[in-house]
């Protein structure tokens, strides 16, 4: 398991110089500024079904606001560097600084609230964060159109097509990072409390122990990881757009965490990774001549990569509740680790 | 004076536009633990379906189409709650998340199949003209749809209270949100009465959905889920599984919106989830003050 691991690690590592094609996977060359590119977001929404994948699959806390952090990262960095002309160490201090001051705040207030109810006040902050985005206020967010970053507002080698291999490797680097993190914390003592609380919260807090303080712990953990994939994704996009806040964002990763499978690191990567890359080969295959020519009763569901991954989404949750990496793990068994 | 009674009169019909999609919403949730999300895909299809049979009546009279949308709209919307609760919540019985999570993949596939049929855009949507005429109340001239969606509320407030208070089944379900085990228990068929809350549900949003139409004189196929999450919030505020809470709640929040909205646009929505805030800290269950 740690030798494929470790062997991925380098195969995707060097394959900024590998200058093969893989007809019908990706177009263009693989090391081609596109394909690196569209790699760059399967890693970075891997990590991000990840930190998702701490709350809900280990503490079992249904969020539905996890975008509002994403979007913390993406945007205070975004504002930062772009309206108040800051150097990137700078920004990334602040954007550091309020990713752990907001879900602290947040968090505080919507676990007061349990399962169901949790869900919907988590909704309602991340619909407050949406607005606010929307709004542009003092214009500082750019309302709809979003906020690009101009090429004066970052070091050279983050600029460009031709350094697209520094931001993939920027990525990979994420991915991992935040995989050895989520993997250390959930391996640790709080992590242990936190998946006892997934099972029976009441009888933790018999135990002794506080479940608010752990819930917060992981709370605050996962929404900073997040705000860190929202730093990378805003280098790989090169500006904030008003999407990553949207409630239908939220949803999304939550797709992308049961699509991989609950409650495994790498099953939300897995997911992560997957869902990332079929939307946009989903939105390629509706552009092409065979789907075109289809009877509209055929051709306008194929052509929406929402009702594809919806449709896969209810089906998986119907039929595969362990989702990919349940069905994989039962398939070639305890091997590849998790919690069951 | 003027602005003021508008301002509460246009507020007034938010509110009863948000009751109509939290009254089902928190029936729904008393009752069977489940947080419908495919709350906004009813309302959506709902108003759609209304708006594609109003088109296909194009001969008849403005009034005559509207009063077909909303009849279509109704059981548009209870039909699709009613095959959402028997084909994807049933299977799941005890799986609470796994309802959740069925009910997310629902509205996203159906809002982006509906975009997909319709585009993004959004379409108008013909009245009768005293709909578009105003109406002189306190010295301001208030749209007369804003009157009605207030009126048609209240009249589904009253019905709601009737069929809760006064029939077998509303006692079956107010004993289920008290507590189903125990329905159970007494050999009541309490799955009926979750078919029957869904469909009841259904038909309330896809009268929210076609309502919402004539109040915004538009359809488009976001609205759904941006006032679904308005809802969410109404019914937390008024206390899950209580109608009358969800009531009060709604008529606070669509006003509080309306009022600060005016001054400045956003604030308002933004002061709703602050409200929510309080709230939430201060009576943890909400109005009426359970605190499951």
């Amino acid at each position: 398991m740690a030798i494929g691991v470790a062997v991925a690690i380098v195969v995707f590592a060097a394959l900024p110089f590998a200058g093969i094609t893989i007809p019908g996977i990706f177009d263009g060359p693989l090391n081609g500024p596109g394909t690196l590119n569209l790699l760059g977001l399967c890693f970075v929404f891997g990590a991000l079904a990840l930190t998702y994948d701490l709350v809900f699959g280990y503490v079992g806390l249904l969020s539905f606001g996890h975008a509002l952090y994403f979007a913390t990262g993406v945007y205070v960095t975004a504002i930062a560097l772009a309206r108040w002309h800051w150097s990137l160490p700078a920004a990334l201090a602040l954007t550091a600084v309020v990713s752990v001051l907001l879900p602290l705040a947040l968090g505080a207030i919507c676990l007061r609230m349990r399962d169901i109810p949790f869900a919907m006040v988590t909704l309602a902050f991340a619909q407050a964060g949406s607005i606010l985005v929307m709004q542009n206020p003092f214009g500082l967010t750019g309302g709809e159109e979003g906020l690009a970053l101009g090429g004066d507002t970052l070091p050279a080698a983050l600029v460009g097509v031709v350094n697209t291999r520094n931001v993939y490797w920027m990525a990979l680097v994420l991915l991992i990072v935040v995989y050895a993190i989520a993997w250390r914390a959930v391996n640790s003592p709080p992590g242990r409390v936190w998946q006892a609380i997934r099972e029976n919260e009441r009888r933790v807090n018999v135990l002794g122990l506080n479940p608010y303080l752990y819930k917060l712990g992981a709370f605050v953990l996962s929404a900073f990881l997040a705000s860190a994939t929202g730093v990378v994704y805003l280098l790989l996009q090169g500006g904030a757009n008003p999407q990553v806040t949207t409630a239908d964002f939220t949803l999304a990763l939550l797709v992308m965490v049961v699509l991989g499978g609950v409650g495994t690191l790498w099953g939300a990567v897995l997911g992560g990774v997957l869902y990332e890359y079929l939307d946009f080969r989903l939105i390629a295959l509706a552009n092409t001549t065979g789907v075109k020519d289809l009877p509209a009763l055929l051709r306008v569901p194929l052509s929406e990569p929402l009702f594809l991954l919806g449709v896969l989404f209810i089906v998986l949750v119907l039929f595969v509740p362990g989702g990919l990496g349940g069905a994989l793990r039962r398939r070639f068994g305890a091997a590849l680790g998790g919690s069951p | 004076m003027t602005t003021i009674a508008l301002l509460l009169i246009t507020g007034l019909g938010l509110g009863a536009l948000y009751f109509l999609i939290a009254a089902g919403l928190s029936l729904i949730w008393g009752l069977m633990r489940v947080l419908n999300f495919a709350h906004g895909a009813f309302f959506t299809v709902a108003a759609y379906a209304g708006w594609s049979a109003a088109n296909a009546a194009g001969g008849a009279p403005v009034g005559v189409r509207w009063l077909i949308a909303v009849l279509v709209a109704v059981i548009v919307g209870a039909v699709f709650a009613t095959l959402t609760e028997v084909l994807l919540i049933r299977p799941l019985y005890a799986r609470h998340v796994g309802q959740v999570l069925v009910t997310v993949g629902l509205s996203l596939a159906t809002i982006s199949l509906v975009q997909g049929g319709f585009g993004s855009d959004p379409q108008t949507f013909a009245l009768p003209s005293w709909m578009t005429a105003t109406t002189n109340v306190i010295g301001a001239n208030v749209p007369n749809t804003r009157l009605l969606v207030i009126a048609v509320a209240a009249l589904v407030f009253a019905l709601l209270l009737f069929f809760l208070r006064r029939t077998r089944f509303g006692l079956i379900v107010r004993a289920g949100v008290e507590n189903r085990a125990m329905v159970q228990a007494l050999g009541i068929d309490v799955q009926r009465a979750f078919t029957l809350v869904f469909a009841i549900g259904g038909a309330a949003a896809g009268l929210a959905g076609m309502l919402a139409a004539t109040y915004y004189g538009t359809i488009d196929p976001g609205r759904g889920t941006s006032m679904l999450i308005f809802a969410f919030i109404v019914v937390i505020i008024g206390g899950l599984g209580s109608v009358t809470g969800s009531a009060v709640a709604a008529i606070v929040v669509g006003v509080i919106q309306q009022f600060l909205n005016y001054y400045a646009t956003g604030i308002g929505d933004f002061s709703v989830v602050l409200l929510l805030a309080i709230v939430l800290l201060f009576r943890p269950g909400g109005f009426s003050g359970t605190t499951t």
